[in-house]
């Protein structure tokens, strides 16, 4: 607690043990006001202190003036009581409110202290602890174990492992070895690093990211506008209705006490605070709880539009798959697979096309250049060597054409890149090398389905075959192959121009060469952008490492978040609501008031709480 | 030119709303934004610097006891 929440729980409980004294004080009539008045100034002077000077500056529907206003009502027709215990749980309920969003602030920003507060650097030999602003590109700054990493940069010396939870959500640290690229926010787990700085703070992983998500709550959600909109009309509404139940009614049966007493009533329920507190702290939490996973969301709207993801459209490479070529089939002819797999690596063994890669990947072994001689490449077809004096063809069909009754065969309906091997003019088999799918591709895409999304669509610039294979094997239900840049433009628009009238569509790329994409869809989202400048700044939410189970997550986050938005709204609409109609009819107490305004406010704060609950 | 404040003892989510409101008013603002769950204040405007004693003026008129770090 602060000082100042101090000061007050000391004022409460000062007044409330008044309060009680005073009930047991034998006086009648007139000469328990001043009785009442003494725990009523203890408790309400800042209130009604503040509710005249606002009066002053011209703010009338406050909630001090309207609180002020209802207890004196109380007390001039002669509810001392009640009136300073309406004071009093106003008190409480404001402590309470005050102290919980004080609370929830602090779990929030602890969530996100991955800023850095000092850096070690080298200068003429000499270590200096400073600000990790000061650091200049070039400088060479030592990183302790169980010290955050202050800058991006280069290690020069050392090696270490990294715990990069903080920015990716990922909890198996990575090892760093000497030229390894180190990003601010990690952790330094085990080792000592010298670390060459390649970027000023400003520009660092760590700023860049701090900077998006304290921002994130400045583009507001639907939700959060109409609350905006909502309060401006509501307090005013109320006391326009309290003045409306004062009068009009009385006029009628001329009982003006009552109908004043119940008008005051209406007076305290009529702060709008539970709705304009909750929701926006219902999406920072869900902002804030999102990060700590690694996925950075950068504004409230997103949250909203991704909790109604209907459409999601995939880029295939480095999306759905690895991007990176491996052997996925090896089919021998009268060979063994490893013959087959060294031949062809060994044939291979000067080119570094991916393909070849792959092929020495996949053998395994060294390849000794003396065990191959005279090797040429064919262009567009493949290459020809002697590997231990037997003359090899590794390459495409046309090479291997000049086998005599030679056919394609199974090959045929290969998917990815077909190397067919012979040896001594003899066919002995084929190897495909094909972009591999991610391990978690596949239960990423049942999770969104889960999830609710509807439709899941792939576009690729790849070959139709391989395209079709890849949606087929993932269970995708729509595939568009062989499309260019551009292309992907269209089918997007196209998609958007078929979703539902409250479906969003989501796109999902690597942020290279997608934007026009990314920025068209209802949400952008670009993954594996951990140092990926670019790719943070196009997309509307990123993924910090490149799994696709982040996306499902997300998804649930964002329908978590939307979830307690609209549980707040309803809860407290409704109660306030409710005890609007029943102070008009008589049946509402002003302490029941006072539980309907501040009650609702810290109930719809603990369930805000819960959107920064990410398992 | 962007620039952000820290606030101190902004206290009322419903006072945010209202000071952000007032400042949007004043002529030269851009944009701006009171965040009460960082407690900051972020303002973009041509010269952010004349305009502070304004926006101040707009923040006491609402909170009173609300002071900008400057």
């Amino acid at each position: 607690m602060t000082k100042k929440q101090k000061k007050m729980l000391a004022r409460i409980l000062i007044a409330g043990a008044l309060l009680i004294a005073a009930h047991f004080v034998p006086l009648e009539g007139l000469w328990r006001l001043p009785l009442y008045l003494i725990p009523y100034f203890i408790i309400g002077w800042d209130v009604l202190w503040k509710a005249i000077r606002n009066i002053a500056h011209g703010q009338v529907f406050d909630e001090n003036f309207l609180m002020s206003l209802a207890t004196v009502g109380a007390l001039v027709l002669g509810e001392y009581a009640e009136a300073v215990g309406v004071m009093l749980f106003y008190q409480v309920g404001e402590l309470f409110q005050s102290y919980a969003v004080g609370k929830s602030r602090q779990s929030i920003a602890q969530l996100m202290d991955i800023r850095p507060d000092t850096a070690n650097v080298e200068r003429d030999g000499e270590i200096e602890e400073v600000d990790p602003e000061e650091v200049e590109i070039g400088e060479t700054i030592v990183i302790r174990p169980g010290e955050k990493v202050p800058l991006d940069g280069v290690v020069l010396e050392g090696s270490s492992a990294i715990d990069t939870a903080a920015l990716t959500g990922e909890s198996a640290p990575r090892d760093v070895a000497v030229g390894g690229e180190l990003l601010s926010g990690c952790v330094n787990l085990t080792g000592l690093l010298k670390v060459r700085v390649t970027k000023e703070f400003g520009q660092s992983t760590v700023a860049k990211i701090l900077d998006l998500v304290e921002n994130a709550s400045s583009k507001k959600a639907k939700a959060e506008n109409f609350i905006t909109k909502f309060a401006r009309y509501y307090t005013p509404a109320v006391v326009f209705g309290a003045l409306a139940l004062a009068i009009i009614p009385s006029l009628v049966d001329g009982r003006w006490q009552m109908w004043v007493g119940r008008a005051l009533t209406f007076l305290v329920i009529s702060c709008p605070c539970a709705l304009v507190i909750s929701i926006p702290l219902s999406f920072f939490g869900g902002i804030g709880g999102a990060s700590r996973k690694g996925i950075l969301v950068k504004g409230g709207n997103y949250l909203e539009l991704l909790a109604d993801a209907g459409i999601v459209v995939f880029d295939k490479t480095g999306t759905l798959t690895k991007g990176t070529f491996a052997v996925s089939e090896v089919h021998p002819v009268g060979v063994s697979e490893g013959e087959l797999l060294e031949l062809a690596a060994l044939a291979e063994q000067h080119s570094s096309h991916p393909i070849a890669q792959s092929l020495r990947a996949a053998w395994g072994k060294e390849c000794d250049p003396e065990r191959v001689a005279d090797v040429t490449e064919v262009a567009g077809q493949g290459v020809k060597a002697l590997v231990d004096g037997r003359e090899v063809l590794a390459g495409n069909a046309k090479l291997m054409a000049s086998l005599p009754g030679w056919t394609n065969g199974a090959a045929a309906a290969a998917v990815g890149t077909v190397v067919h091997v012979a040896a001594e003019g003899k066919y002995i088999g084929y190897v495909t090398v094909a972009d591999q799918i991610k391990e978690t591709t596949p239960k990423a895409l049942a999770d969104l389905k889960a999830a609710g999304v509807r439709k899941t669509v792939m576009l690729t610039g790849d070959s139709e075959a391989v395209g079709r294979a890849v949606g087929a094997k993932l269970g995708i239900d729509e595939v568009h192959a062989g499309l260019l840049p551009g292309d992907k433009v269209d089918q997007v628009e196209k998609l958007l121009a078929s979703k539902g009238p409250r479906e969003q569509l989501v796109f999902v790329g690597d942020g290279i060469n997608d934007a026009p994409v990314l920025s068209r869809a209802d949400v952008g989202v670009a993954m594996g952008a951990l140092g990926s400048d670019a790719a943070i700044e196009a997309a509307d939410v990123v993924l910090m490492d490149d799994d696709l189970s982040k996306l499902a997550a997300a998804v649930s986050i964002a329908r978590k978040c939307l979830r307690i938005v609209r549980e707040n709204i309803v809860f407290a609409l409704a109660v306030k609501g409710l005890f609007l109609v029943l102070g008009a009819i008589g049946r509402s107490t002003m302490w029941m008031a006072v539980f309907a305004d501040v009650g609702v406010a810290v109930i719809a704060i603990l369930n805000a709480m819960r959107a920064l609950n990410v398992k | 030119m962007k620039k952000t404040y820290k606030l101190i003892d902004l206290d009322c989510a419903n006072c945010a709303r209202k000071m952000q409101d007032a400042i949007l008013k004043l002529d030269g603002v851009e944009d701006c934004t009171v965040n009460f769950l960082t407690q900051k204040l972020t303002i973009t405007a041509a010269d952010v610097e004349a305009l502070m004693p304004a926006v101040v003026k707009c923040v006491k008129k609402v909170e009173p006891d609300c002071e900008i770090v400057m």
